[in-house]
């Protein structure tokens, strides 16, 4: 096995173990505790009401909105990471490219928030 | 191939002895880890119970135990023996595995966070990216939880709560990217060593005042920046409008009961721990002593952990008692339009500082 696999093989031996301690958490009610079902317990909350209509919803496009600017902004941070770690060794050169990068983004970020994609009234 | 089955073996289940030694088990370090991570979480939710009380005169659980020290047991033996409720209506798979997601991702993270020197089960390089790219993925248990209920509460609460935790996600993603610009590297352990080697006690000569060294004071507006996205990235009040009970009853935990909901709970909590222990890792030197003089450092690295971890939570307990909640709008607003920009702003203005200083502070004094 090559260094590089074993250096991660604790975080999955971890991820397995935290399984393990989840999933005892979630059988245990089920195994050991009193159940008595019917059918008023078993449908889904509405502030006592029969609910109305269906809970999948249209909804509000600005959630959509957001997520796309999570993407391109998250994105960037991945770019930075690298950059980040090697900056000591970059010099000017790296300095002034990755700030014309983040001055593109700056642009597309007034424009979108001239724009309004940023308001919630 | 059975000789590396044999040292596989090995690694895992080793020699069981106490102590954190090269031939402990990983399985037995682990769980140790886990087990121990799980008490601390027990009194951490009492403690944050008491100083909500104490903050309104009021005395908080005191009948379980001395001062109510063994109330999150009591709850724990609570939630086993309530009834599981699956609604009707619900995407049952999704629906029960989502708070296993919440829990499994909250703990994963736990395997890179270094307690002391040499403490990290896993001293990966990346270790600050595998941080940042599990508790991206805490939104699924949220999201996934909301949906399957198939109710109307916890569908717009999972809404609410996907839009806000990824903004202040992009914060916390640019706050770090400045702490890296100082370290230049990665990995948790070189993060914590590097507040010692550098910074301004050793600028203005007087090495041994460590707490002068670490992050927070250089970085203060980035050391402010993170911790109210920790509050929101964790969903903690004055930004719990994911479960805001005025307006959503309990948001995407409507439809929970029994350990289900418990462990929406718990894996919430062990979220602000770890947001607690990466403050202390970023900005507060880890797991070193404030004063590098006599009295200070014979305590035991994993101790001043502990003490700063909890002083990051009684910060996070106490803005919980003060602070009203917040409106969504004010939420996104806060987000978007004023750490952002700050935070690309103090991007800009740090690496041109490092760079006119010929980074000052590595070549300098290290």
């Amino acid at each position: 096995m090559n260094d590089l696999l074993l250096d991660y093989l604790p975080i999955i031996i971890f991820l397995a173990l935290s399984a393990i301690i989840g999933l005892a958490l979630l059988v245990a009610p089920f195994i050991i505790a009193f159940k008595n079902p019917d059918p008023e317990k078993l449908s889904a909350y509405e502030c006592g009401f029969e609910p109305f209509n269906d809970a999948r919803m249209k909804f509000d496009a600005r959630f959509y909105l957001v997520a796309i600017l999570f993407i391109i902004f998250d994105l960037e941070v991945a770019f930075l990471f690298p950059w980040a770690v090697a900056f000591k060794d970059v010099g000017w050169f790296g300095f002034w490219s990755m700030m014309i990068f983040l001055a593109v983004l700056t642009i597309g970020f007034i424009y979108e928030w001239r724009k309004g994609a940023l308001e919630w009234d | 191939m059975w000789e590396n089955i044999l040292i596989g073996l090995e690694y895992l289940f080793g020699i069981p002895i106490f102590g954190w030694g090269e031939d402990v088990g990983f399985v037995y370090k682990a769980l140790l880890l886990l087990v121990s991570l799980l008490i601390f979480i027990a009194f951490i939710l009492l403690a944050d119970r008491k100083i909500w009380a104490a903050v309104q005169l009021r005395r908080g659980p005191n009948v379980v135990g001395l001062f109510g020290l063994l109330q999150s047991f009591a709850d724990l033996l609570k939630f086993i023996f309530k009834e599981p409720i699956i609604p009707a209506s619900s995407n049952k798979i999704i629906f029960l595995l989502a708070p296993l997601v919440t829990v499994m991702l909250a703990l994963s993270a736990w395997v890179v966070i270094p307690l002391d020197e040499g403490w990290a089960l896993a001293d990966i390089n990346v270790g600050i990216l595998y941080i940042f790219a599990i508790s991206s993925l805490a939104v699924y248990g949220i999201i996934m939880g909301g949906w399957a209920s198939n109710s109307k509460y916890p569908f717009l609460s999972a809404l609410r709560s996907a839009a806000q935790m990824v903004s202040y996600e992009v914060s916390i993603g640019f706050v770090i990217v400045t702490v890296l610009l100082l370290v230049g590297s990665l990995n948790l352990t070189d993060i914590v060593i590097a507040q010692k080697e550098i910074g301004l006690a050793h600028l203005l000569g007087v090495p041994w005042m460590n707490f002068l060294n670490w992050f927070w004071l250089p970085l203060f507006p980035m050391f402010i920046i993170f911790f109210i996205s920790a509050l929101a990235e964790t969903n903690r009040p004055p930004f719990d409008l994911p479960e805001a009970e005025s307006e959503l009853v309990a948001g995407f935990m409507v439809e929970y009961s029994s350990t289900p909901y418990m462990m929406y709970m718990l894996g919430e909590y062990v979220a602000i721990i770890l947001m607690c222990s990466l403050t202390t890792i970023l900005f507060l030197g880890g797991w070193a002593a404030p004063l590098e003089i006599a009295p200070f450092t014979w305590i035991p690295g994993i101790v001043w952990f502990i003490l700063k971890v909890s002083l990051v939570f009684f910060m996070f307990a106490m803005v919980k008692a003060f602070v009203p909640r917040y409106r969504y709008d004010q939420l996104m607003r806060l987000g978007w339009k004023v750490f952002l920009p700050i935070s690309i702003f103090m991007i800009f203005i740090v690496a041109l500082i490092l760079q006119l200083t010929g980074w000052g502070w590595h070549g300098g004094v290290a």
